[in-house]
């Protein structure tokens, strides 16, 4: 019965809002499912599961041989999602009373049928499912199902259920395979614990802590190393005679997205680094690198336009030998002898800052405006490279937010526990409209910074302001002025201003201030990095 | 040859009139003589001047409306019962959606129409179950006529609610559902799943529930539910109208999980626009295969569509050779799993 009893847990998680009742969820999976359905479960949540035998065509061409077209065509206008359309509509026999498939007979027969078994396979499937079983098995064997953060959610249910630390879970999470017999085993205190030599595996990160500018005063500068803090996607590299990996910074396996990069990882050691889009030596703004992630194929065209690389944090392994231990200088010296010897393509190392004092410090960090830097790193000389956020080991040290008054234009409901309130708001600069006049130009949407007394104030007058309403969307009076703070500001072609934010959040309400006064375009303009001259 | 049923049973701005008996059917402004079929909001309002409808209706139109708007004079007549008012023949035969719920069965010069009203076909332990009649013109709703609606057995509902108590212990369930009928039954399903402790009842929800019990229907310990009681609310089940589930007073709950209690709970998104945790499908409307069956064993050649989705049903029924007809009645569908009925969270 373990199929119905996933679907139950899959329908469970994609309406829960909360990530300690997900983890709950999943806790209780762990603890009451059976070997080897909770493993194959545990891998189809986390993506290490991918079928891709049945193509959605097949299950399009099930569901036509057994219902009306006019009627499937009403039911998918009004579902809108075709594979919820098909779960629903099946048309349940009476008498098929055979008992459902457990999962991990699902993921073994879509192994071994040929292709041409496939289609009275799964029908055979559904016909024994409900409605929510069979949503699961058409995402289950289409590939379609997709449970946001799954991953390390699971990993840290797993912690929890087991009371072994997330950390000890993902150092051998890469070297186990579905149905994972031994992690369980390991997990529930009735094995050893598995031995991740041989398949790459992923190291847990060393994570910084956010500093002050008061906190800076007690530090003494000899003791300390400056990188710049760059605006990417930190990764770690791991190559050797078992293969290659990179992983994202909660240990995803994020290979598929970058074949440029593995095919440069000719080495056998374990880096930590940064993920940029580099074009010509200079680093490309944010949006430009999310076009390349979450992919697991990627057009040559985009390889092409959007090339990626690699900047060099760290060296955690040179070949079987673990650096971890070592002060982060010694680290230093060896990561740049590799380097030197090693000559990887698409990586170069992040420069270190030389500096004298933390007030010269402070003023290289304020007089970096690139977009792609996001800040300082203070890394400790005699840090040793450990997992997670350890005190006083490494220290970021982000650059003052910028900050622009802004018109509130548009806003809408938040979700989950915001979802009565208006929580997300649309802001608007002022530009000539070309008449004569000034228009407000919608330049981003900030959904937090805000109070829970600011929200409630903001929501109010919302309510009492708003002059149309476009489904969950209010347009209001442009009448209210917000402080609004933000990272970083970057060309775009994607935005009608033609720029875009990283990260705004809303530092005040300026209730003192007539929108006539609010910030124009030209003000957020001066601050994007590289800004083409007029002429260009 | 007996009149066909469109010569006497006639779709006016009021709703169906019954021109020989000269009375309406569920009508939607006051007229002069009303038959009603349940106590819904869409189907029995107020201020009409003589009113006809089963006993337990006519208590829940006092309970809703108010005796001085329930009709100027109100007459019972019990299922099994009939009557004869200007040579049209009138009795009531149980409809299955809520307490006191009947269809209108009439017949003039040997032409029989049933009007349904709502109905279903699930087993419900709050009320009568549908008793078919055979008829000329069958006069359905359509609210679930989508293939895609198909109820699954309410214990099941039950059921999930109760293992998300048992997951959740701490949390307070706050189930959304419809004062009259829908409330009354989840509460007979919980009983029935063993759920014997109290359960706590939004203010809207304690006078309709004081009246089934009236009427025989027990439904165990109910306590009125304040959200001020945040500790004593932990781990207990809280009915309210699904307009209050969306809202602050939700919120104001210990870690509140979110149900709602509607056959439109089986659509992803619907749940999810309504910011829904827990949905459960438990509808009081007969579901695609109950409205087919239905139709099949009245046996009619000829059916009417009242509201609803009457494009999908009037499509099925030509495929079975029965006459479908869209009587597109405005008005209907209001109560709480018509699709006007979603009022977007906000109530402001
Ligand atoms: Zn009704
Ligand atoms: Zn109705």
């Amino acid at each position: 019965m373990s199929l119905p009893a996933f679907a139950a847990l899959l329908e469970r998680l994609v309406f829960t809002p909360g990530r300690n009742a997900k983890l709950a969820l999943l806790r209780d999976w762990f603890a009451t499912q059976p070997d080897p359905d909770r493993g194959v479960g545990l891998a189809a949540l986390t993506g290490e599961l991918a079928f891709t035998a049945a193509k959605p065509a097949l299950v399009r061409d099930l569901v036509a041989a057994r219902t009306d077209p006019v009627l499937l065509a009403l039911s998918h206008d009004y579902v809108g999602d075709f594979a919820e359309t098909v779960a629903l509509i099946w048309p349940e026999r009476e008498g098929a009373n055979a008992p459902p498939p457990g999962l991990a007979e699902v993921a073994e027969a879509l192994e071994l049928t040929p292709k041409a078994g496939l289609p009275a396979l799964i029908a055979g499937w559904l016909d024994t499912l409900d409605a929510g079983g069979r949503l699961a098995l058409i995402k289950l064997v289409t590939g379609g199902l997709r449970v946001g953060a799954a991953a390390r959610l699971a990993r840290t249910a797993l912690a929890e259920w087991s009371g072994k630390p997330v950390e000890a879970i993902e150092e051998v999470w890469h070297g186990v395979a579905p149905p994972y017999l031994p992690l369980f085993a390991w997990l529930e205190g009735r094995g050893p614990r598995p031995d991740p030599r041989g398949a790459p595996v992923f190291r847990p990160l060393m994570l910084a802590h956010p500093l002050d500018d008061a906190e800076v005063a007690a530090l003494d500068p000899a003791e300390w190393r400056a990188e710049w803090k760059w605006d990417g996607i930190r990764v770690q590299l791991a190559a050797g005679p078992g293969g290659r990996r990179i992983w994202s910074r909660g240990g995803e396996d994020v290979s598929a997205a970058f074949p440029e990069i593995l095919e440069a990882m000719a080495f056998h050691a374990v880096l930590d680094g940064e993920l940029l889009v580099i074009r010509d030596g200079a680093v490309a703004p944010f949006a430009d690198l999310q076009q390349r992630l979450n992919r697991k194929l990627v057009p040559a065209r985009l390889r092409r336009d959007v090339p990626v690389g690699v900047r060099l944090y760290d060296l955690l392994f040179e070949g079987e030998e673990d650096l971890r231990p070592l002060p982060f200088d010694a680290r230093r010296r060896r990561l740049e002898a590799w380097a030197a010897r090693a000559r990887p393509a698409r990586m170069d190392l992040s420069p270190q800052i030389a500096f004298a004092s933390f007030a010269q410090l402070a003023a290289i960090r304020s007089g970096a405006r690139a977009a792609s830097i996001e800040g300082l790193m203070l890394k400790r000389a005699d840090s040793p490279y450990v997992a997670g956020r350890v005190k006083g080991l490494w220290w970021k040290w982000k650059r003052d937010p910028l900050s622009i008054d802004a018109v509130l234009m548009y806003a809408q409901r938040g979700h989950g526990r915001r979802s009565s309130f208006y929580s997300d708001y649309t802001f608007g600069l002022w530009r000539p409209d070309g008449r004569g006049g000034e228009e407000l130009v919608p330049v981003g949407k900030a959904y937090s910074g805000y109070t829970d007394q600011e929200l409630a104030w903001l929501d109010r007058w919302i309510r009492a302001h708003t002059i149309a309403r476009f489904g969950p969307v209010r347009e209001v009076e442009k009448t209210l002025v917000l402080e609004v703070i933000f990272d970083a500001a970057q060309r775009s072609t994607r935005h009608k201003s033609g720029v875009a934010l990283r990260f705004p959040r809303i530092a005040r309400i300026r209730t003192d201030k007539p929108a006539g006064e609010a910030d124009r375009l030209e003000n957020l303009l001066a601050y994007v990095e590289d800004r083409p001259s007029d002429d260009a | 040859m007996p009149p066909h049923p469109e010569t006497w049973l006639r779709v006016t701005p009021e709703g169906l009139f019954c021109v020989p008996g000269g009375f309406h059917i569920d009508p939607l402004r006051p007229v002069a003589r009303a038959v009603i079929t349940h106590g819904h909001a869409d189907h029995a309002r107020p201020d009409h001047g003589a009113v006809l409808a089963t006993p337990e209706t006519l208590a829940v139109m006092r309970t809703r409306l108010g005796a001085a708007r329930a009709g100027a004079s109100q007459q019972p007549l019990r299922p099994g019962e009939a009557l004869t008012e200007r040579g049209v023949r009138l009795w009531l035969r149980p409809a299955g959606h809520i307490l006191g719920s009947a269809q209108i069965c009439l017949e003039w010069r040997g032409s029989r129409v049933v009007v349904s009203g709502d109905y279903k076909r699930q087993p419900d332990p709050t009320c009568a179950p549908f008793e078919p009649q055979p008829c000329d013109v069958f006069v359905t709703e359509a609210t679930f006529a989508l293939p895609v609606f198909r109820h699954p057995p309410p214990e099941r509902e039950a059921a999930k609610l109760l293992h998300s108590l048992a997951l959740f212990p701490e949390r307070t369930h706050v189930v959304g559902c419809y004062a009259l009928g829908k409330c009354q039954r989840l509460i007979r399903l919980l009983r029935a799943a063993g759920w014997d402790r109290p359960i706590h009842l939004h203010g809207a929800l304690l006078g309709l529930c004081r009246l089934y019990e009236e009427l025989g229907v027990a439904l165990g310990p109910l306590l009125p539910a304040t959200a001020a009681d945040r500790a004593a609310l932990r781990g207990a089940i809280v009915l309210a109208p699904p307009s209050a589930v969306a809202d602050r007073w939700a919120r104001r709950l210990a870690e509140p999980v979110v149900a709602l209690a509607s056959g439109w709970m089986r659509v992803r998104q619907r749940a999810k626009s309504r910011g829904v945790e827990l949905p459960l499908v438990v509808s009081d409307h007969a579901d695609w295969d109950g409205l087919l069956a239905t139709i099949v064993e009245v046996g009619a050649p000829e059916v009417w569509v009242t509201h609803g989705r009457d494009d999908a049903l009037v499509h099925a029924l030509g495929q079975r050779g029965i006459r479908g007809r869209a009587l597109h009645l405005v008005g209907l569908g209001e109560e709480d799993e018509g699709p006007e009925a979603a009022p977007a969270a906000d109530a402001a």
